[in-house]
């Protein structure tokens, strides 16, 4: 059994730094009002969100079909079509194709399926040399860390941060942390490698049944250096970023970038259909779990995510943690409903990191029910007898006093019963972690119970 | 009509007052209430927990106790909530159905079922901070979340303390944010429920509250702890409180 993660911990850590937590909240506090604003400028958001909705699940529950229709469509227009079953096999056909081209450098925009699949890692270990071409990405890369937010990967940094890093990586000035100076040395260290580079690979928002074509959305242009100066460019596909018609395109293109910064749309919407004069283009199609979760009655809504990210930003838990704090490639509400899909035992504690607030559900532009899920995936935990020892302990003692009352209601006065036990019940836990941070309550001098028998059953 | 008054375990535990004001306010008006004395609890700690097992018999013992009422009230947003939405640790009888139907959260039923039109009682002078629940606005839809841009604000808490002489509302930053209770989310979780506290109870501050008020009593008992911890001059109360007359 994995060692679980524990993002409780991490949390605290990232909030016992103080500025990072109170800058980070601010920032991502930021895009959900961005968000707020930029909705607002369309008055039928609740239809856009209906329509996405239905597409994605049309599309899901007929995803056999599409999928082949993609495949046939996207052969036509030359594109080399690849079937993954799971991160092994995907990793293993972007490494034969890259081989078979004599690939020694690659450069990558940001794709959260490769990421899932470690791919960067397995490709180095082949000796390939793999430069993220996202600013974000790339501090990330540099750091060693995963992406703390999908949209926005090293949000969780300060500038003084990223002027550290790059001054001990790329030797800037450490004092410097203007961040236009920054991103101008990110530039002009990248810049060369992304000429030199043998081969491209990006993700895909959206891969078009229809046409068989795909789309890039990113703000950076990046994606299209590496789809336009090597000659190759590979994109890894998920099974569910598909939809049926170039159309369907419109109602996602104008809810993605609202939802994730409150921009209308991301600077580059990039269009793919084939390969360009010269050049070969391959897709990998990625199942890695997605079929299992699409038999699951209960989880298979969470395939319709377009990854905005708009329901990190809305998070509560997720803003004052931080995304490192869970300790997965998915972090904040989507990233608690998918990490223990991959891996319940590492993750069985990300379903209770989440105060359930339910803000992440009503933000979702493809409605799905992330606070639902969280809650079920508890009841996940718990029936596979996954629960913390402190849960487990904690929860069957208070079942089965709150099961009975003569026992609840024996103590003289049950608050300082609750005072003294709820604690320790809760927690099996010698220090009070109510304490630490807030005052408990004052114990009355009866409860209502008592009251209510003195005032209301005396004759 | 029978009406049971559901008192939920933390507030006859720790705050009387509330339950207490509850029943007044309720008898005020006109209803005939008893309160069953057996039930514990809705089961909702350990079924936000997962463990549906150790729910069941207390969700059992709250179906028995309410089966004879017509209408249950209780004062507490998150504990209606799961009594009508996710009481389902136990088998669903007709008895369960009927029990899980009828209970109604006080704010809605004084506003929806009563259709009180005024509190000639009650006066209340004072800057007021509203916190109207994470499960009451999203979960039992009592106010539009801040999330549907697009919706006309409405909140049923507002609505009532509307009709309270001399009561003024404050303006806070962030309507909704969750004051970071979240059941056993607040020891589990410790750091990040606190620092939810912090914030949620500065922002009230800030905006010159003297009272942050509500219809549930978990959320002020969270915010109460971080009050009286950082020794704010502030208070909580509870919206039975304010519209049975005021604190005693
Ligand atoms: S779950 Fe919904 S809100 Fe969250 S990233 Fe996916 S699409 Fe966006």
């Amino acid at each position: 059994m994995t060692r679980p993660v524990d993002p409780e911990r991490r949390a605290a850590g990232f909030i016992a730094l103080e500025l990072h937590e109170s800058t980070h909240d601010r920032l991502v506090w930021g895009m959900r009002q961005n968000r707020d604003k930029a909705v607002a400028g369309v008055p039928e958001w609740e239809e856009l969100r209906e329509m996405a909705s239905r597409i994605k699940e049309h599309t899901l529950t007929h995803l056999d079909h599409y999928l082949e229709q993609f495949e046939k469509s996207a052969t036509k227009l030359r594109t080399h079509v690849h079937w993954a079953r799971d991160a092994e096999e995907h990793n293993a056909v972007v490494y034969d194709v890259l081989n078979a081209h004599r690939v020694k450098s690659l450069i990558k925009s940001k794709s959260m399926l490769q990421e899932e699949c470690g791919m960067t890692p397995y490709l180095q270990q082949r000796g390939i040399e793999v430069t993220e071409s996202d600013l974000g990405e790339r501090i990330q890369q540099l750091s060693d860390e995963p992406p703390s937010h999908i949209v926005v990967p090293a949000i969780h940094k300060l500038r003084t941060d990223v002027a550290a890093l790059f001054a001990e990586k790329i030797g800037t000035d450490p004092k410097d942390s203007d961040p236009h100076a920054l991103a101008e040395a990110m530039r002009q260290n990248a810049r060369p490698r992304f000429l030199k580079a043998d081969a491209g690979m990006t993700g895909a928002n959206f891969a078009v049944a229809e046409t068989g074509g795909f789309v890039v959305c990113t703000n950076e242009g990046n994606a299209d250096i590496g789809a336009s100066v090597p000659p190759l460019h590979i994109a890894s596909i998920g099974i569910e970023k598909l939809i049926p018609r170039g159309r369907d395109l419109g109602i996602f293109i104008r809810m993605l970038s609202r939802s994730a910064l409150g921009t209308p749309i991301t600077q580059y919407t990039s269009h793919f259909h084939g390969p360009r004069r010269g050049g070969e283009l391959h897709v990998v199609l990625v199942d890695n779990t997605r079929s299992d979760r699409l038999g699951s009655p209960d989880f298979w809504h969470a395939l319709k995510c377009i990854r905005c990210g708009a329901c990190m930003n809305t998070c509560p838990v997720y803003r004052r943690g931080g995304g490192l704090s869970y300790g997965a490639t998915y972090s904040g509400p989507i990233g608690v409903i998918l990490d223990p899909g991959f891996d319940l035992s590492k993750y069985r504690e990300l379903p209770f990191h989440s105060s359930l607030c339910g803000s992440c559900t009503d933000v979702c532009p493809v409605k799905i029910d992330i606070s639902d899920q969280i809650y079920k995936w508890r009841r996940v935990v718990a029936a596979k007898g996954l629960l913390s020892f402190a849960k487990r302990v904690g929860m069957s003692a208070l079942g089965k006093t709150l099961a009975h009352p003569p026992l609840y209601h024996s103590a003289e006065a049950v608050g300082e019963w609750a005072l003294e036990h709820l604690p320790r019940f809760l927690l099996y836990n010698p220090l009070n972690p109510w304490g630490k941070h807030r005052e408990l309550p004052a114990v009355p001098r009866q409860t209502f119970r008592q009251w209510y028998i003195e005032n209301r059953r005396k004759p | 009509m029978k009406l049971g008054l559901f008192i939920p375990c933390y507030i006859d535990a720790f705050f009387p007052e509330v339950g207490v004001a509850t029943l007044e306010l309720l008898e005020r008006l006109g209803c005939s209430v008893e309160y069953p004395l057996d039930p514990t609890c809705c089961g909702q700690p350990m079924a936000n927990s997962g463990c549906q097992d150790d729910a069941s018999a207390t969700e059992a013992l709250f179906v028995h106790c309410f089966q004879d009422f017509d209408t249950v009230v209780g004062p507490s947003g998150s504990c209606v909530h799961h009594v009508r939405f996710n009481l389902d640790a136990i088998e669903q009888t007709p008895q369960a159905q009927k029990v899980r139907g009828r209970t109604r959260e006080l704010v809605e039923f004084l506003l929806d079922d009563l259709k009180v039109v005024g509190f000639p009682w009650a006066a209340f002078p004072h800057k007021v901070g509203l916190h109207d629940s994470c499960t009451a606005v999203r979960g039992l839809g009592h106010a539009r979340p801040s999330e549907r841009v697009n919706e006309p604000y409405f909140s049923k808490t507002r609505d009532l303390l509307d009709k309270v002489r001399g009561l003024e509302l404050v303006k806070i930053d962030r309507p909704d944010e969750c004051c970071g209770f979240g059941g056993s989310f607040c020891v589990t979780d410790e750091a990040v429920s606190a620092k939810m506290g912090y914030d949620r109870v500065h922002d009230f501050h800030r905006h010159g509250a003297e009272y942050i008020v509500s219809a549930d009593m978990s959320c002020l008992l969270h915010m109460k702890g971080v009050i009286d911890r950082l020794k704010l001059p502030m208070k909580v109360i509870h919206i039975a409180q304010i519209l049975n007359g005021g604190p005693p």
